[in-house]
């Protein structure tokens, strides 16, 4: 019987495999069908709108053999990613590979602190809520409800006015120097946290009033240690499971967030790569960050089954099942 | 509920970040900070060179003093022949590159060769061939021309150390032979710079420099109310109240040689007629734009060429102004009705144009709302497609462009020349006129590249500006103003009109 983990890996890399080739190909013809003339845009950013005119753009379009057909350069991108490599941007010059290398860590730093500290809040806020109820309860709906409902946009720059300007406990951007990380970490961290204090207090609520917590209270334990033995295992698991749909709303929030905080990630190069029609520097970095988003929901996935002995037993009671009936003649 | 072992720690880490920015640093150590909207796309100088220039780690054979006229940098000196098309360039003689080896006229002609041939101004000189001859750079033209030296100050032209080049002879590190030489380049964000101990020129007292890209208006303005930043350039209208109250900052505003016009389809059948273009530009409302948006009374154009290109703007030229009941006149001269609403129209067709613009520029979107609402006064129904730059010169290559508003740079070389040649030739400018031409312009830009002699070259420059004025190939509205903050804690701070230099190798700390 093929174990577990080797089932696992599979499908992450097939799930990989699959993301990489879509993502790739629909960033080629989504950035190709955005208007404007792909030599003048590439022309702006490289050399600045002052020095664009139609000298530039030609120079570019030779260059570049932009004038090459679409499904040529295509097959140019996919035939190069089979063997490892990402092409050349067309702004700076340099490999896709080496610029996303730079990057990706600024990002994935920023991205996992800021996914710990939402966790940390979240559960916070959440047991806080559904312990004490009451106004409690409701100022954190509210808090939550507000946070979901404002864009990263302005959380950041609310954390800016009063921390870095009026505080000036941090940077206000940049991120070169001591704490540079909090304030964008922070920005990041509210819009996740919101979500996750949501689904845990609902479902501690529920643990709160089941017969079982009263009784392990009734027979003399202690909150926190009733809250640790019988609540946390049935809360992580939901709140784990969120967290991982919430990555969606990390990724989309992070490419806002760098360009704010002048971090130099991974979300702010695509943002630029996609105003300078740079195809292989938006393909490259987009496929990144799905990769590493299906990584990270791998991840969850595993924790989750790791959480949940029920999943597992019960996959490789499936697994078991199927394949004793393909051996039955 | 006691605290929880995770509160306690997430307090702890918080606290452990707690560092207080205004921290007492001595002046020697003290690192000045800079932070400018404008990313390190590459590090060609034909690209985002102007940063290394700017931060004085690269060096052009030519820049301009504070006052904005033609200097030595890395030549001593020129001298052209008697047919003006043999120029001489002797360079530096101590003069180092960053890496130690000696600038040479060999290194400088190589950087001088690959700028011919990638995009930038010295494409437009007609340069024939460039030779190193001892310690001189020795370039020939093909025809005279007069603005060469003004050409050799652009960011493109740098000289960089034949280290700096790969194999392949794209650029891989800046290696320039300024003050301060760079100690690490995250692109597309920051640059780190010292001082070059062994620069044969005057030690600069700021010892050592950091460069922040903030693509952000909002995030500029904190950078420098927090005091993260000590010289901040290009602020949003929106926060000059503020940062002017700071009582840490000082506030800089400086009209600078950009002029914000709209640019003109001539060969549009509703906008050839010249009456049409002077009727436009009579619906403007410029004092009203330059004053809610600008924040700057005296940014209103009254001509193309603004007070700052002191040999250009024409002192007696009669102004552009604002006279609806005028504009209203001249359109109906040109053959235009008002339907019920009071919109025009011509032989059966609506008056409707549309004016792509971009946000780079902040406060370009607002303006052209502006200008929509001022053009719907006259029975003009303006559509306005806020896009990426690169349109306009698109739409002028395809003729699809009607009108666009955009901020035309008269210092992209220190000579308003280099922008005048691209802006009006024969076919147009991508930036400049559209479907128009005038053999005045052309006859008197020709004859001003090739003669010395200053009062020939006053008549001519009158003559340009009196004709665009009658004209109107573009529309000016406002001039440019370009912001700025620094600390109080820094003497010497002076901004550079033509946007060459920070000057930080003039700058110091008081305290």
């Amino acid at each position: 019987m093929t174990p577990f983990w080797l089932r696992w890996l599979g499908s992450v890399l097939g799930q990989a495999a699959f993301v990489a080739a879509a993502v790739g190909t629909l960033c080629f013809f989504l950035t190709r069908s955005l208007p404007g003339d792909m030599a003048f845009r590439i022309a702006a950013g490289r050399y600045g709108y002052d020095m664009v005119n139609a000298d530039a753009a030609q120079a570019v379009r030779d260059e570049l053999g932009l004038d090459a057909s679409a499904w040529q350069q295509l097959l140019r991108w996919l035939g190069d990613l089979l063997q490892g490599r990402l092409g050349t941007s067309m702004v700076s010059g340099d490999s896709v590979m080496s610029e996303i290398a730079h990057q990706l860590g600024a990002t994935l730093h920023l991205s996992v602190v800021a996914w710990g500290l939402g966790i940390l809040l979240g559960v916070m806020l959440g047991t806080a809520a559904a312990i004490r109820g009451g106004w409690t309860l409701r100022l954190m709906d509210a808090l939550c409800t507000l946070l979901r409902a404002s864009p990263a946009f302005l959380i950041g720059i609310v954390l800016m006015l009063y921390f870095a300007v009026t505080l000036q406990w941090f940077p206000v951007a940049g991120h070169d120097e001591e704490g540079s990380i909090v304030l964008p970490a922070f920005t990041l961290a509210l819009a996740l946290c919101a979500g996750i204090a949501q689904v845990v207090c609902t479902r501690l609520q529920r643990v709160l009033r089941s017969d079982a917590f009263e009784y392990a209270q009734t027979k003399g334990l202690p909150l926190g240690a009733a809250l640790w033995r019988h609540a946390a295992p049935a809360v992580a698991l939901p709140a784990l499971a969120y967290a991982g749909v919430q990555l969606v709303l990390l990724v989309e929030g992070v490419v806002v967030v760098e360009s704010l905080f002048a971090w130099p990630g991974i979300g702010h190069a695509l943002l630029h790569a996609v105003v300078s029609r740079d195809v292989p520097m938006v393909q490259g970095t987009a496929l990144t960050m799905g990769l590493v988003f299906v990584l990270l929901h791998a991840a969850v996935d595993l924790a989750v089954k790791l959480l949940d002995p029920r999943q597992g037993e019960r996959d490789d009671a499936t697994w078991a099942a199927t394949q004793a009936a393909r051996q039955t003649p | 509920m006691k605290p929880s072992f995770p509160s306690v720690a997430c307090i702890a880490w918080l606290l452990m970040q707690t560092t207080p920015q205004a921290m007492a640093q001595s002046t020697a150590e003290r690192v000045l900070k800079v932070s400018a909207p404008w990313e390190i796309t590459a590090l060609d100088p034909s690209k985002a060179g102007y940063i290394f220039t700017r931060l004085e780690i690269a060096e052009t054979l030519v820049t301009v003093d504070n006052a904005g006229a033609l200097k030595p940098l890395l030549a001593v000196g020129w001298e052209a022949s008697k047919d003006q098309l043999t120029w001489r360039f002797k360079l530096r003689p101590a003069a180092k590159f960053h890496d130690g080896l000696p600038v040479t006229a060999d290194a400088a002609v190589k950087s001088l060769e690959r700028a011919v041939t990638q995009p930038g101004v010295l494409r437009n000189a007609g340069v024939k061939r460039i030779s190193a001859s001892g310690n001189e750079v020795v370039i020939e033209l093909n025809k005279p021309f007069t603005a060469l030296p003004a050409f050799l100050a652009h960011n493109s032209t740098q000289i960089l150390a034949p280290a700096s080049y790969a194999a392949d002879g794209s650029v891989k590190a800046v290696i320039g032979s300024g003050p301060y030489k760079v100690t690490q380049v995250q692109a597309p964000q920051s640059v780190q710079a010292e001082r070059f101990a062994a620069y044969d020129g005057k030690a600069p007292a700021i010892q050592k420099i950091s460069y922040l890209s903030t693509s952000r208006g909002e995030t500029r303005g904190m950078l420098a109310q927090s005091g993260q930043a000590d010289l901040v350039f290009t602020h949003d209208a929106a926060a000059f109240g503020r940062l002017k109250q700071n009582p840490t900052l000082q506030f800089h505003t400086l009209a600078i040689p950009r002029t914000i016009y709209v640019k003109v389809n001539a060969g549009h059948p509703m906008l050839g007629d010249v009456r049409v273009r002077q009727a436009l530009s009579l619906a403007i409302d410029r004092l009203a734009i330059a004053t809610a948006i600008l924040r700057e009374p005296k940014a209103a154009a009254t001509q193309v060429f603004p007070p700052s290109l002191d040999e250009w703007h024409v002192k007696g030229l009669a102004p552009l102004e604002r006279n609806v009941a005028h504009a209203r006149d001249l359109l109906k001269a040109a053959g235009f009705t008002a339907n019920a609403n009071g919109m025009l129209g011509k032989d059966g067709k609506p008056f409707k144009i549309t004016l792509r613009t971009f946000p780079d520029r902040p406060e370009l979107p607002p303006m052209a709302a502006a200008l929509q609402a001022q053009f719907k006064e006259i029975g003009v129904e303006l559509a306005v497609s806020v896009t990426n730059s690169s349109e306009i010169p698109a739409g002028h290559k395809d003729g699809s462009l009607e009108l666009a508003l955009l901020a035309r740079n008269y210092s992209l070389v220190p000579d308003p020349m280099g922008t005048l040649l691209q802006d009006f030739s024969s076919t147009g400018g991508d930036w400049g006129a559209m479907g128009w031409t005038s053999a005045q312009i052309r006859s008197s830009l020709d004859a001003m590249s090739a003669s010395n002699d200053t009062a020939r070259r006053s008549v001519m420059r009158g003559s340009i500006a009196t004709v665009l004025q009658a004209e109107l190939p573009v529309i000016p509205v406002a001039w440019y103003q370009q912001t700025a903050t620094s600390t109080k804690r820094l003497s010497g701070v002076s901004i550079d009109p033509l946007e060459i230099s920070y000057r930080i190798s003039q700058m110091s700390w008081t305290k």
